[in-house]
């Protein structure tokens, strides 16, 4: 079975919300689509949606929300 | 002056704009800093650096506590708050002088009264400071909004009463608008500023930012003269001139005169703006609010004038009288700033805090580049994208401009996008240089002539 990685296009903080009291975009187990959100990165004070880019049966996540993270960091990753 | 010592509250290049201020006073400067921030410039200049938590705002920067132990444990006399993070909150100037020492800036009773922007409008008002038409004080209910857009017309501006800065506005361009947006906007606000409290302006089209400069001690206060912050993205001041651009004398005089008022009435101690709408078309200038700290702007003002705001502000704070009279501010020549972000034009100003290369910053008479950047840098994700501001000061307008276009070519940023290009374009737009601009020039002139032209440059690229 093979993995594929997520990885943030860019260096910040991530979130897995869209705001604090929603709920959040994936839990790991969830399926997902190319186009599918999968959290934010806020960046400079600003917001940036970043989507799966892959599709897969299932999303695991790497990093907690409101972790830092690095432009190319492994978010998630998504089984096949 | 009874303070020696100073703890700036703050980071980036306003950090290092209070410690050059605070050395040239030669006074003790203590740094704190997020774990985001330990290789900061401000952190390497100051004497003494204390870490108050971690990169997240709310953690370090926003953290009134940890701020507050940091000064005690390293015995300043004073705290500078610089501008944004806990700059006009009053609770924290408070906390400043319960705990035994000087906060600088106006304190917590003025940054309370003035803050409030219902509050500050009234008194404007009793100052004799002309005010947008709008409503007296805070509108509750549809049927008191009902009364106050028969006499506004529409558009209308809806504002959040905790708001400023630009945020928590909302434009209503008619009745059903408006109808369907004051209570989204008051619940909004009470979430954003936890005061769901509303006002309502009219909203004026094609105005022009102005604001004037003020320093007082409690008793007198004076004028620096005005500034013209008219090219702005977002509500966001992109670039900066002083004095106005186009505004009559006798309007001049105006609106300086009634910022003085203003600050003698609330008895005003430390350096304040206050900021106006220039109505170009009807020749009015109406008042929006007060900013009760040092704002990012104020290169331009201290080029034309010669007046150190920040030194002056410390001594204020430290018990001494203004070191001027109104007589001794006098301008001389024309000065112009550019914001220096790390955004991308290129590609809708996305930010970008990559590693700083290469560093070639221009350097001779009448340039000033006020940053925290130097070569190797990281530039941290959590913080706002100003990397550092340009100034130029020259005879007049045209030579400041015609020194721009020279300053600008020789600053070299490396490592990543900023928004030296847009400056560049700005600086050789026929309208900067004729002066036509409006506060909503620039979002129009990034869609039709800036993002146009990237993207033919792409294109041949």
């Amino acid at each position: 079975m093979s993995k594929l990685e997520i990885r943030s296009p860019l260096p910040g903080t991530f979130y897995r919300r869209p705001k604090p009291d929603a709920p959040e975009y994936k839990t790991d187990g969830d399926s997902v689509a190319p186009s599918d959100t999968i959290g934010l990165v806020e960046v400079m004070k600003t917001f940036h949606e970043v989507s799966a880019g892959v599709s897969g049966k299932a999303i695991r996540f790497l990093v907690e929300d409101s972790d830092a993270v690095m432009a190319g960091q492994a978010i998630a990753e998504v089984e096949q | 002056m009874n303070i020696r010592s100073v703890l700036v509250a703050n980071r980036g290049e306003i950090a290092v704009r209070i410690i050059r201020a605070a050395k040239a006073l030669g006074l003790r400067t203590v740094q704190v800093y997020s774990d985001a921030d330990a290789s900061s410039l401000a952190v390497k200049l100051a004497d003494e650096a204390v870490n108050i938590g971690k990169p997240a705002a709310a953690k370090s920067y926003l953290n009134v506590e940890a701020i507050i132990a940091a000064a005690k444990s390293a015995g300043v006399d004073a705290v500078h708050p610089g501008y944004g993070f806990l700059a006009e909150n009053a609770d924290f100037a408070d906390a400043v002088e319960a705990a035994g020492m000087v906060f600088i800036g106006p304190g917590g009773g003025a940054i309370r009264l003035l803050g409030d922007k219902v509050r500050a409008r009234e008194i404007a008002m009793a100052s004799g400071v002309p005010t947008v038409p709008g409503s007296n004080g805070r509108v509750s209910t549809m049927s008191e909004a009902a009364e106050v857009l028969e006499r506004t017309g529409f558009p209308v501006m809806i504002k959040a009463a905790a708001g400023g800065g630009g945020r928590g506005i909302r434009i209503a361009r008619g009745p059903a608008e408006f109808e369907r947006l004051f209570p989204q906007a008051s619940a909004e606000a009470q979430a954003a500023f936890g005061d769901g409290g509303l006002y309502i302006e009219a909203f004026v089209a094609n105005a022009r930012h102005v604001e004037v400069q003020i320093l007082g001690d409690g008793e007198d206060v004076i004028h620096c003269f005005e500034r013209e912050c008219s090219l702005q993205r977002r509500r966001q001041k992109v670039w900066e001139e002083a004095r106005a651009v186009a505004i009559p004398n006798d309007l001049r005089i105006t609106l300086c005169n009634s910022a003085v008022a203003l600050g003698k009435r609330v008895g005003y101690r430390g350096a304040g703006t206050v900021e106006y709408l220039y109505d170009e078309a009807r020749q009015e200038v109406y008042f929006i609010e007060v900013n009760t700290r040092i704002q990012v702007e104020h290169p331009v003002t201290e080029m034309v004038t010669g007046i150190d705001l920040v030194q002056e502000m410390i001594r204020i704070a430290g018990g001494e009288k203004l070191s001027i009279t109104q007589a001794d501010v006098a301008v001389t020549g024309h000065a112009i700033e550019c914001r220096i972000n790390a955004e991308d034009p290129a590609r809708d100003f996305m930010p970008f805090p990559g590693q700083v290369g290469s560093l070639k910053v221009p350097e001779g008479e009448g340039i000033r580049f006020d940053t925290m950047l130097y070569e190797g840098y990281q530039i941290p994700p959590f913080y706002d994208s100003l990397l550092g501001k340009l100034i130029v000061w020259g005879k007049d307008r045209p030579a400041a401009l015609a020194r721009l276009r020279e300053a600008l070519a020789g600053l070299e940023i490396g490592g990543l996008p900023t928004t030296v290009p847009l400056h560049q374009a700005l600086v050789n737009d026929p309208d900067v240089v004729a002066g036509h601009t409006s506060t909503t020039f620039l979002e129009h002139w990034l869609e039709i002539r800036f993002t146009q032209s990237t993207k033919a440059s792409q294109e041949v690229a």
